[in-house]
């Protein structure tokens, strides 16, 4: 029994292994490809380190486009996006769970319903929208749209309804004006929360390529998902390092937060979706 | 150009084999996604429910794609699929099997897509299902192994069971975000051999952007936003019963 056990228990270690393997070598090879050489790549059998390493892939496709301005678009265009989007949940949930006005709820409601419009249904109606007022390549045309967060404010408006009025009264009490209130006083409190949607946000953001490409033609405000796509048009399969390593460029940075703060980044995609 | 009133033009525009070519694909890639990257996480999420540091470090890693990019995913995946020097073929040709043709075969580049998206997403699925898992009270398992239930019946009839709201959930949350799919398309196979991956939302973009028919691609997406509420409106119906049988 007990040694049918342990073979069970032995057994379950190696399927899961395996899948750990099948889900984390194919970036092994990533890194791998990205430093080899033409030769190394059409080499049979391949090699799993390339001697010497080719760092010289990383430079051609850094200049290979204007990746520095993509680079700067990408973290502009998440960073608006969050601020925005923690500005505006906040105040939205503070007048959701502390303020008592007529129609509260039916305003609310109408939050809950934006949760379940996808930027795919949006993309066309803002597409003529933006192109009518002359804004597609700006940054707003990034920005403006994802300014307000559904999610986010549920969220945040969830976080603030559990913190006591008596706070928020006592704070009244001692002067403190509503954005004081709000981000002096119920922010901190709602931090767990607050710093959860932003891990999610600045996933989806910095990795998001639908909506760059719907919205931009112009290299001067295009984002590093697009320049890493364009790598792979601009030649033949003989690019493989080259592309490989400008796949690091929007690869590594959350590969490097995911790897400090997997457990936060884990709970935060749970959380966000279950609340 | 001025708009003009065309009544139902635009979805007549979009009643043709081809658009029922794109609805048949979105399905079988959404069920596809659905079915596998569900049980494959289930199984992960019960094999890996112990608060160990190899389990930790295992969810972490088989985790860590979903935060990747879809764009550096297709594109590795292109490179990892390549008939000729790609990775996939030489594992193939090192245990004697023929060389396949993942993306250029029309028969097999939509499941191609599938796999590529199963691997990039299942952590999802075993993580809303570790949470699951782990709101189910431990000694409901104790009070089993007591009766003596094995681990077969202890999953059939307690984890299996409980876990029907996340089950729900999630039939629901990855139907709606496969419906989404477009990266994958759009880098890998922009559709094709022929039609063969052309699913809806690159359908509509392709509409939009590459014919400007934005009439008819407006259309299309009015289709998606009803399916996208009927099944949330399904959603919250199960769920409602859900609620009712259990107090």
């Amino acid at each position: 029994m007990s040694a049918r056990r342990v073979s069970i228990r032995a057994l379950t270690l190696a399927a899961l292994a395996l899948v750990a393997v099948v889900e984390v070598f194919p970036y092994v090879w990533m890194v791998s490809t990205s430093l080899k050489d033409m030769a190394g790549v059409t080499r049979f059998p391949p090699a799993l380190w390339p001697a010497p390493l080719h760092w010289e892939n990383y430079s051609k496709a850094w200049a290979s486009g204007p990746f520095l301005r993509y680079a700067v678009n990408n973290a502009i265009q998440t960073a608006g996006i969050l601020v925005c989007q923690l500005f505006f949940g906040c105040l939205a949930g503070f007048a959701f769970s502390k303020l008592r006005f007529r129609g509260r709820d039916a305003c609310f409601l109408v939050v809950i319903a934006c949760l379940i419009v996808p930027p795919q249904v949006r993309f066309v109606p803002l597409y003529m929208l933006f192109s009518k007022v002359n804004l597609l390549n700006t940054y707003a045309s990034l920005i403006v749209p994802y300014a307000v967060s559904a999610l986010g404010t549920f969220l945040i408006r969830d976080a603030f309804q559990q913190v006591s009025d008596d706070i928020v009264d006592a704070a009244r009490v001692d002067g403190a004006g509503t954005f004081t209130i709000i981000f002096r006083v119920l922010a901190p409190i709602a931090r767990p929360t607050l710093v959860a949607f932003s891990l999610f946000s600045v996933v989806y953001h910095w990795n998001d390529f639908f909506w760059p490409l719907v919205m931009t033609t112009n290299e001067a405000v295009r984002t590093l998902p697009i320049g890493v796509a364009m790598l792979r048009e601009e030649g033949t399969s003989d690019r493989w390092p080259v592309i490989m390593a400008g796949s690091m460029f929007v690869v590594a940075p959350v590969l490097a937060i995911f790897i400090v703060a997997q457990r936060h980044i884990i709970r935060a995609f749970t959380f966000t979706s279950l609340k | 150009m001025p708009a003009r009133w065309v009544g139902a033009a635009n979805y007549r525009a979009l009643a043709s084999t081809e658009f029922w070519e794109v609805v048949t694909n979105t399905a079988k890639y959404s069920v596809g996604v659905v079915v596998l990257s569900q049980a494959l996480g289930l199984a992960l999420a019960v094999l890996l429910n112990d608060r160990t540091r190899l389990g930790a470090l295992l969810q972490a890693s088989i985790f860590s794609s979903y935060v990747v990019s879809w764009v550096a995913v297709s594109l590795l995946w292109i490179w990892l699929l390549d008939p000729q020097y790609g990775l996939v073929a030489y594992l193939l040709r090192l245990v004697g099997l023929p060389a396949v043709n993942w993306l250029g075969d029309h028969r097999l580049a939509l499941w191609s897509l599938v796999l590529v998206t199963v691997w990039k997403t299942v952590g999802y699925p075993m993580v809303i299902y570790l949470a699951g898992l782990q709101a189910i009270p431990g000694d409901l398992y104790e009070a089993a192994a007591l009766d003596g239930a094995g681990g077969w019946q202890r999953f059939r009839h307690i984890t299996w069971p409980l876990l029907t709201p996340t089950t729900l959930f999630l039939v629901v949350t990855l139907t709606i975000t496969s419906f989404q799919g477009f990266d994958i398309v759009k880098i890998m196979t922009q559709g094709g051999p022929v039609t063969a991956t052309m699913i809806y939302v690159y359908y509509i973009y392709e509409q939009a952007f590459q014919y400007f028919k934005l009439g008819k691609a407006s259309a299309a997406v009015v289709l998606f936003f009803i399916a996208i509420v009927a099944l949330t409106f399904a959603q919250w119906l199960a769920f409602r019963r859900r609620v009712h049988y259990t107090t």
